[in-house]
């Protein structure tokens, strides 16, 4: 049995997505590749190459992956997939980043293959549990699949170490360019605070905080934990923050050490994506609030002075 | 330009569902359903592109029971033109109803295609992918601006970091995000007008399509059920507990 894992990156840096991604190869056990597709992205596979438990790093390196177009990534994933004379993957895994979600179920489809999304949970070489109705069921899934197509939810799986090993890079000449799609930019946002998904301290706010000059408050209490800065969704609908911001079901999926909610009442898909967090805070003057009904700690009060009163105090 | 729009009935994203006591799946019996979020942002859009004039004919189609015959009325009340039921009681994966969804573009030839990025219920995220794969067509899922111009749409995309635009050859895949647009409500007369609309019933046998699947799920769970903690009077409690009880600050 062998893995093949996609690379989460940027052509510059491995993201740390991979390393949840690759424990949950590890879990399902066999040799472990990684495939990097990009431009320019010899560096990516160098880091690949000394992820703990990974034995090959295939680097697919052309400008037809430059932006790592859907349309051009997954025939080369399918076709690796596919390899004839059993040396083909038993799995097929990538992280259930935006780039994962985009890319993998290209993939299945062209290997005519359901696709198994967000795992949290290896039961065994072909079963897995993954959250629906926005994590208030939690279905066992299990695939007859000659490919398993499988995004993996990084929250569910510890990564494994970024150094240690020592595979062969191995390059791969195939170059797939459909000529359906290009690249036209980007816009990043910038930020000098942790990743969303990989912070150990999350601060996020709701519709409480009214709109979205006041989230100042939250980046001054962010800055003094070191902590990132997300949102609800009616945050976002509200025009209050952008959406890579929304923590949800159908935004990112977190589960930092500490978690503080404020002005956020806890809707279902808010709780869908925080509530795997260690310890929850919860502060809000509705003491009604369902948010409540997860929060270690809960604090019944204005926002407007317990926030700014709490960074006062660390 | 022929728009078609895929839309899904799914449980109100208002209920709170329950896993049936036999594990075998959540409990739907007298459940408010609804149009899937997504795809309500999905119909609002081919409806705008028609009065923008760049759409002409907006043809919605969903895969379902019977039922979801009230979601395509929905979507006729909002401004399509006419709906197709692909009617199948059974629950089908995304890569079957991807393929449903090809006969009908087949058989269609839409230059654009919409659909939600995501269901509420199964959660997949795949569906919208798969067709694209399936017609070789170019996608622009998670979609937060969609552009048509000539032969091509760009389409600006909500990605972990921020936002990307690609330009995509017509015909093509959309799937939507949320901040795509905000969804109109159907008024009284054209709910009434909407009825007298054609709505046309397929099998997934009439269009030869296999409903076959590699994925069975064994069983549904309810989650660990996360227990409510305490609450504190004060900052300078909530502090306290943080550092000396949780040990996370």
């Amino acid at each position: 049995m062998t893995i093949l894992v996609i690379a989460e990156h940027d052509n510059k840096v491995l993201a740390p997505a991979t390393l949840n991604t690759v424990a949950a190869a590890a879990k399902i056990g066999g040799d472990i590749h990684v495939l990097v597709a990009g431009q320019g992205a010899g560096a990516v596979a160098e880091a690949a190459a000394k992820v703990a438990g990974v034995s090959k790093v295939l680097l697919a390196d052309n400008a037809a992956y430059a932006h790592q177009l859907p349309e051009n990534v997954a025939p080369l994933i399918a076709a690796l997939g596919l390899e004839a004379g059993g040396s083909g993957y038993s799995h097929i895994l990538a992280a259930a980043t935006s780039n994962g979600k985009n890319i993998l179920p290209r993939v299945a489809a062209q290997l005519d293959v359901d696709q198994i999304s967000e795992i949290v949970s290896v039961e065994s070489a072909d079963t897995f549990k993954r959250p629906i109705y926005a994590g208030n069921a939690i279905a066992t899934v299990q695939s007859t699949a000659a490919v398993k197509v499988i995004t993996v939810r990084a929250t569910g799986f510890d990564p494994v170490a970024a150094e240690g090993g020592s595979a062969a890079v191995e390059a791969v000449a195939a170059a797939h360019d459909a000529g359906t799609s290009s690249f036209v930019g980007e816009e990043l946002a910038k930020s000098d605070r942790p990743e969303l998904t990989a912070a150990k301290i999350v601060v996020s706010g709701g519709r409480g905080m009214q709109n979205g000059d006041n989230f100042k408050h939250l980046y001054a209490l962010a800055d003094k934990l070191g902590a990132a800065v997300g949102a609800s969704r009616a945050a976002v609908d509200a025009g209050f923050v952008p959406n890579d911001m929304q923590v949800g079901q159908t935004g990112k999926i977190v589960a930092p050490q500490l978690y503080i909610a404020v002005g956020i009442s806890g809707a279902i898909q808010h709780l869908a994506g925080m509530k795997d967090s260690k310890v929850i805070v919860a502060i809000n003057k509705d003491e009604e609030a369902p948010i409540f009904q997860v929060a270690d700690y809960g604090l019944v009060a204005d926002l407007f002075e317990a926030v700014p009163e709490l960074s006062a105090s660390l | 330009m022929k728009v078609l729009v895929a839309v899904k009935r799914v449980v109100d994203y208002n209920v709170k569902v329950r896993v049936k006591a036999d594990n075998s799946g959540v409990d739907l019996a007298n459940v408010k359903m609804s149009m899937n979020p997504f795809c309500e942002i999905a119909v609002e859009e081919a409806v705008r592109l028609k009065e923008n004039g760049k759409a002409t004919e907006i043809v919605v189609v969903s895969v379902g029971p019977s039922t979801a015959q009230e979601q395509l009325r929905t979507a006729l009340a909002l401004g399509a033109d006419r709906a197709v039921l692909v009617e199948s009681a059974e629950e089908l994966t995304s890569l079957a109803v991807a393929k449903l969804l090809k006969a009908v573009v087949d058989k269609e030839q839409p230059q654009l295609v919409i659909l939600g990025k995501q269901a509420i219920d199964s959660d997949n995220n795949q569906t919208g992918q798969m067709l694209a794969a399936l017609t070789g067509y170019g996608q622009g899922t998670f979609a937060s601006k969609v552009e048509v111009s000539g032969d091509s749409v760009a389409v600006t995309r909500e990605i972990d970091g921020g936002a990307q635009t690609v330009s995509l050859k017509l015909p093509a895949i959309v799937t939507t995000d949320l901040r795509l647009n905000e969804p109109r409500y159907a008024s009284l007369p054209n709910i009434m007008k909407a009825k007298k609309k054609p709505l046309e019933v397929l099998t997934p046998d009439a269009l030869g399509v296999s409903t076959a699947s590699t994925n069975k799920t064994v069983k549904v769970q309810a989650p660990a059920a996360r227990s409510a903690g305490i609450k504190v009077k004060s900052v300078a409690e909530l502090v306290e507990k943080l550092k000396n009880e949780a040990k996370v600050l």
